[in-house]
């Protein structure tokens, strides 16, 4: 197969690794060196300004409440929707299994109309969803407050999107909205290459079914929680916190800085304020976060690999 | 929990031993009544999150045929009649109709080029030993935990530098450059399991490598085309940071982007049923392909994270 190898090689990986190098590597190894120089994004002049955006960035009380809320979301968002999903998808694979003359180890009645319906929010955009949130946040006309009215609690009508205490959690809530379903047919994945004879062996033990959630299918499924885990924090980290946080709060990034995340305040220095050099600080900042948090998730998951 | 960090069973032929050790044997009728009172609250919990997931779009689909004054009134109440008139204002006058076009024209051009580059890299990358092929094809997987945010700072002007910005064939090759590396990190795995003996043979016959993919190999790798396509369709459809940065003309705004638009200049205008008319609209082409393609869907989004 040696006749004309390289030649082949070549031809095809130029054009799409020409592409990636072109769009992705190089911008990407761009900003590190921008976030050295005083460029303003406006005109082409710059120069070398050594750390001083990186000093500015530490004394910059809106990068410090930006880098709080994108590591809360970096942290709560996946334990509430991966331990969501974990329940809902064990349910699903494995929590019905008291029927008569089945397969031992089953889901609950209707499983898979579960699966599709969860899935639902996962294909639509996320700006899509955003916007559909934001109408049902309205503290006047939005459907969860007249839902609060109808069942008879005048009293609580919160603003939701427009309180400063409260904006960050309805945003954050959205997101779980829209993930669960992804993990629970991610999970659910899982869980049908577990092999049934290990339920059975429990069964015959007497094992309940918490027991068997915490003795057999969480560390057996435990690489596909761990990689979950990570996948989200980076998504909460990154595009979806930027389209939820951008459409849904006012300002946006809420009333008082309330819901900034750091991907909307990179978006916001380098396009609205003509700060392109000190943004690409930020977003350096953004990437030593998404880095740390994968690394720290990796260390602290470490296990022995069960082999089944 | 020392005991869940190393069940594993050292008679392995048993299968058993997992719990064996930790767990006393319950007697069977108390665990039976667990079981009831734990269905019906799993149960209903279950039913409680699929409510949830199907009021706020059953909700959507409501609002989009009231008009403006029942909507803000009487925000769960149905309908009086069905106003369609806010379906076909959205599409013309509120131009949902270019939007839609501009998506199909990025997202069909971005898919065939996505397909075709990201299988090509990967059947080299899968299949050929030269020098630097762990690097390059390290370099396409760093891309998935890439903050996009950061290089679209530089982007934007790399984009603009090359005159490609706010048009439709730039944007293509941006999302290109963005899928690739999902795809690639796909694809591969999905060529080294391929059997070799065909293409092989094909080679032998006199067939070039190029036509021993094309003809051969792609054809193979169907399925795996159809999985990440299926993907990569959402994930441009969807995509709402890229345009956002690297297309800001009025005219060839995306659907995600239009809307968004659509949202703060209704907020003038107040055509508010109009707008819920939009959202529909563009919630419906995805949810109809989702529960058409619902396996292969499946398939392709989990195959990365499982792998």
């Amino acid at each position: 197969m040696q006749h004309g190898k390289y030649r082949f090689i070549v031809g095809f990986l130029a054009l799409p690794l020409g592409l990636y190098a072109l769009f992705v590597v190089w911008p990407f190894i761009q900003s590190i060196y921008y976030s050295f120089t005083d460029w303003t994004g406006l005109s082409p002049e710059f120069k070398m300004v050594g750390f001083d955006n990186y000093s500015r960035m530490l004394d910059d009380e809106i990068f410090w409440k930006s880098l709080q809320h994108s590591l809360l979301f970096a942290l709560l968002l996946p334990v509430v929707t991966i331990s969501l999903a974990l329940f809902f998808a064990f349910m699903i694979n494995v929590g019905g299994r008291k029927r008569k003359n089945g397969p031992v180890v089953s889901g609950v009645r209707g499983s898979s109309f579960y699966k599709i319906v969860y899935f639902f929010p996962q294909v639509l955009s996320i700006a899509i969803v955003a916007l559909l949130f934001a109408f049902a946040y309205n503290p006047d006309s939005g459907a969860i407050n007249s839902i609060l009215r109808g069942i008879g609690l005048d009293g609580v009508q919160p603003l939701w999107l427009g309180d400063p205490d409260l904006a960050l959690w309805a945003v954050m809530a959205v997101l779980v909205w829209s993930t669960v379903g992804f993990f629970v047919v991610l999970f659910s994945a899982g869980m049908a290459s577990i092999p049934a004879e290990m339920y059975e062996a429990a069964l015959l033990d007497g094992a309940g079914r918490a027991t068997t959630f915490f003795r057999i299918t969480l560390p057996l499924l435990w690489d596909t929680v761990q990689s979950g885990w990570v996948y989200m924090g980076i998504l909460a980290l990154g595009a979806e916190s930027f389209a939820v946080v951008q459409i849904m709060t006012t300002g946006p990034g809420g009333p008082d800085y309330s819901t900034t995340v750091m991907v909307l305040y990179v978006y916001q220095k380098a396009f609205r304020d003509g700060q392109a050099a000190y943004a690409t600080t930020i977003g350096v900042a953004l990437l030593v976060v998404t880095l740390a948090f994968a690394a720290v998730v990796m260390r602290l998951g470490r296990r022995e690999r069960l082999e089944y | 929990m020392k005991t869940t960090q190393s069940p594993a069973p050292v008679p392995a032929e048993s299968g058993a031993p997992v719990t064996k050790a930790d767990t006393p044997a319950g007697p069977p009728p108390k665990e039976k009544k667990e079981g009831t009172v734990l269905n019906a609250f799993s149960h209903g919990i279950l039913v409680l999150w699929a409510f949830m997931v199907v009021m706020p779009l059953l909700w959507a689909v409501m609002t989009s045929f009231k008009d403006d004054r029942s909507i803000f009134s009487s925000p769960w109440s149905l309908p009086d009649t069905l106003h369609f008139d806010n379906w076909s204002r959205a599409w013309t006058e509120a131009n949902m109709s270019d939007y839609f076009l501009n998506t199909v024209l990025v997202v069909g051009g971005s898919l065939v080029g996505t397909l075709v580059l990201g299988s090509m890299a990967a059947y080299v990358l899968a299949r050929f030993d030269f020098p630097g092929n762990r690097f390059i094809y390290y370099l396409f997987i760093g891309g998935m935990s890439f903050p996009i945010m950061l290089a679209l700072v530089p982007l934007f002007y790399v984009v603009n530098n090359m005159g490609l910005l706010n048009t439709i064939h730039g944007l293509i090759l941006v999302y290109i450059a963005y899928s690739l590396p999902f795809t690639v990190f796909f694809l591969t795995a999905f060529f080294r399991t391929l059997p070799t003996s065909v293409a092989e043979a094909a080679f032998v016959d006199g067939a070039s490598h190029s036509r021993t993919f094309f003809q051969i190999m792609l054809p193979m790798a169907k399925p795996g085309l159809v999985s990440v396509g299926i993907f990569n369709f959402l994930g441009q459809w969807n995509q709402y940071m890229l345009p956002t940065v690297l297309n800001t003309d009025p005219d060839k705004r995306v659907l995600t982007q239009g809307l968004v638009q659509l949202a703060v200049s209704q907020g003038y205008k107040g055509d508010w049923s109009g707008l819920f008319a939009g959202l529909v609209m563009a919630m419906l082409p995805v949810l109809a392909a989702y529960i058409i393609f619902q396996r292969q869907v499946v398939q392709g989004l989990t195959a990365g994270a499982l792998k």
